[in-house]
């Protein structure tokens, strides 16, 4: 999950991370009150959870109160890649000496936390790391011993070229790695990290994405959700323990497993077709998560054929035939169904399913080649 | 020869009472794997539908247990991992899925100087065709042979053993190793042991969009296996920036792409399958080339 950046912030300042003097608003008067209590000149920031919002003209500088409640009702009235801005962040501008880059993220070859650092922040980070990356630092963390002074300091003096300016950002990074750990993060960002004028190292930006799989021992960040960006379908199929990805295409994917439904997707596509969606209906198959799986597929209106892939392992097909017969009676289905049952008690779910008239094909390629025609007969 | 699982393993189900740890421990004695028994805490001395229950992996251990099968829910799967870790048992394998990833971080650090070998999260785990098996990936699709299978999904695993089976093709061990971001073994953990093991012939790499694993496993059969590998990689078709069940499959940027990955094992002399049923015809034009 991701937050805002005045979210995270806010995270960051808790921490002692020095941040700009800041307040949230979601009117054009309450950016302009924020504005006038701050001290012009300030940035008008929208809170949007995508990248690229200053290119889209999602940030602006104002000089004076009038200027910061123009802005700030121009960027409320946006949307920044299909995002409503909704919330402005009113900051204190810095004075700029100097743009950097910090960030602690889990690095999935070492299996362990990798701490980024680079003199070169502020512009397109992955492309300094591809053309140049002799300019970025990388420390790996140990988990043991966690993120210490003396684990980074090498790296963050040859970054700041200074001891001083080392010295300040060693605190923030290691205060950063305390958000990482203590919030189970997949990232936390800054960038740019910035050296004002007068010698101090301070968060500009903030960014934190947190582990799905960890939110349940953090109910008070659950709270930061923000629902604009999340589809309602995903939503809907999250908290029915489905793992969902809504496409353009017309054929609905019920597929068991991540790595299956994707090499699902991708024979469709090979054939001609193309998929609805991404579906996993995961391991444990209670038949009430295909009746869900179903329900949302066909939500969308432009599903013209089911194809149902399961390999059972941990998923029983007998399981999975009893939800498809149960969503057949309950939903209406009228688009038609094929469906391919291998592995775990696959004879008694065919069986199942030939006793409401339906049929399994033998193999993935024959399902897939069915599902692709179908759907051509059916759109012609 | 095999890997991981032998004649010699003897395994104990973590969570043996439950829905899918009583199923599937009746399904790997069914196909003549050792099952000593398994442990639910507050129901040992008890016999759960013909198996002993422990209350801890060590009474397990010490009723002759060597490897640990977890199925117990995200709530206790860590726990369950650091027990068997202490207990030092051979091999774990977790099947659990939805485990935050710091506790990963912290659950394979333990493991440093320890002599269990642990697979999963998140995984099928392990099957030795017509020997034993220790998990979830149904016996009835492999088959006794010379590929050794590696991959990060668990159901296109299956998909993948099936192909090669349909084609005479048997396999020595298939290793789901499971698809979250912070695994127990990965890739070069588990080629390392198939180029020692004198069984496998061919090494069948599957992997998925996310991260550089498969990067770095096409550089390690380049220069180190020895053996010939072919290789599949999953989420051609997926839309950037989107994220695909599991925790490893989201592409960002420009990093951790199918076509990157397949550029990968091409340039490591790697032939890549676009379907399952591709990849066992490749296996088998290698093994008779």
């Amino acid at each position: 999950m991701k937050i805002h950046e005045h979210q995270a912030k806010a995270i960051f300042g808790d921490a002692g991370i020095p941040i700009p003097e800041g307040r949230i608003a979601s009117s054009a008067e309450e950016a302009g009150r924020a504005a006038a209590e701050l001290g012009p000149p300030v940035a008008v920031k929208s809170q949007v959870l995508v990248g690229g919002r200053g290119k889209a003209g999602g940030i602006k500088i104002a000089d004076t109160v009038d200027e910061a409640q123009a802005h700030a009702k121009a960027i409320l009235g946006m949307e920044i890649k299909g995002l409503p801005v909704r919330k402005v962040l009113i900051e204190k501008t810095a004075d700029i000496d100097r743009e950097l880059y910090l960030s602690i993220a889990l690095d999935r070859s070492i299996r362990a936390p990798l701490m980024l650092g680079s003199a070169m922040g502020g512009v397109d980070i992955e492309e300094v790391a591809k053309t140049q990356p002799e300019a970025i630092e990388r420390v790996p963390i140990d988990p043991e011993f966690g993120l210490r002074p003396y684990t980074v300091w090498g790296a963050l003096r040859r970054m700041m070229g200074d001891q001083d300016l080392a010295k300040q950002a060693v605190a923030i990074a290691a205060k950063l790695y305390g958000i990482f750990m203590d919030l189970d993060c997949s990232l936390v960002e800054i960038n740019p990290l910035i050296v004002t004028g007068d010698g101090r190292v301070m968060a500009l930006d903030a960014k934190i994405n947190l582990d799905d799989n960890a939110l349940f021992r953090h109910p008070q960040l659950e709270k930061l959700r923000d629902t604009d960006a999340e589809d309602p379908r995903e939503r809907d199929a999250k908290e029915s323990d489905l793992s969902f990805v809504a496409l353009e295409g017309e054929i609905g994917c019920i597929v068991n497993g991540a790595g299956l439904a994707m090499a699902t997707m991708d024979m469709v596509k090979h054939a001609g077709g193309e998929p609805a969606n991404f579906l996993d209906v995961g391991g444990s198959s209670r038949p009430e998560k295909v009746l869900n799986a179903m329900r949302i597929i066909l939500e969308d209106p432009a599903v013209r054929v089911i194809l149902l892939n399961i390999f059972g392992g941990i998923t029983r097909c007998d399981d999975i035939a009893k939800g498809l017969i149960t969503a057949k009676d309950e939903l209406g289905v009228e688009v038609p169904i094929v469906a391919r049952l291998t592995g775990t008690n696959e004879s008694d779910g065919r069986a199942l399913l030939k006793s409401v008239g339906l049929e399994s094909a033998a193999t993935m390629e024959e399902a897939v080649g069915t599902a692709v025609k179908l759907a051509k007969g059916a759109s012609a | 020869m095999s890997i991981l699982v032998n004649e010699g393993t003897k395994v104990c189900v973590q969570g043996i009472t439950g829905r899918d740890g009583s199923f599937h421990a009746q399904q790997m004695k069914e196909y003549g794997t050792t099952v000593i028994g398994g442990t639910r805490p507050g129901k040992g001395g008890e016999i759960h539908e013909g198996f002993p229950v422990f209350d801890t992996v060590a009474e397990a251990k010490s009723a002759g247990a060597n490897t640990s099968v977890i199925y117990v829910p995200v709530a206790g799967a860590v726990d369950a991992m650091y027990e068997s870790i202490e207990a030092e048992m051979d091999l774990i394998v977790c099947i659990t899925e939805g485990i935050p990833a710091n506790d990963m971080v912290r659950v394979v650090d333990s493991l440093r100087g320890r002599p269990s070998k642990l697979v999963g999260p998140n995984c099928p785990g392990v099957i030795t065709p017509g020997v034993a098996k220790v998990g979830i990936i149904p016996g009835s699709i492999a088959t006794p042979g010379p590929v050794g299978v590696v991959s990060r999904s668990g159901t296109l695993t299956y998909e993948v053993v099936h192909a090669l089976t349909s084609l005479g093709i048997g396999q020595s061990t298939c290793v789901g190793i499971g698809g979250d971001q912070v695994p127990g073994m990965n890739f070069i953990d588990t080629l390392t042991l198939f180029r020692e093991d004198s069984a496998t012939e061919l090494v069948v790499i599957i992997g998925e969009i996310g991260g550089a694993d498969e990067q770095i496993a096409a550089d390690y059969v380049a220069n180190e296996l020895g053996k010939p590998a072919v290789a599949f990689v999953a989420g051609q078709t997926a839309p950037p920036g989107k994220r695909m069940g599991h925790a490893g499959a989201i592409i960002s940027g420009g990093e951790g792409t199918a076509a990157e990955k397949i550029a990968a094992f091409q340039q490591a002399g790697i032939p890549v399958g676009k379907t399952p049923a591709e990849v066992a015809e490749l296996a088998k034009a290698k093994l008779s080339g």
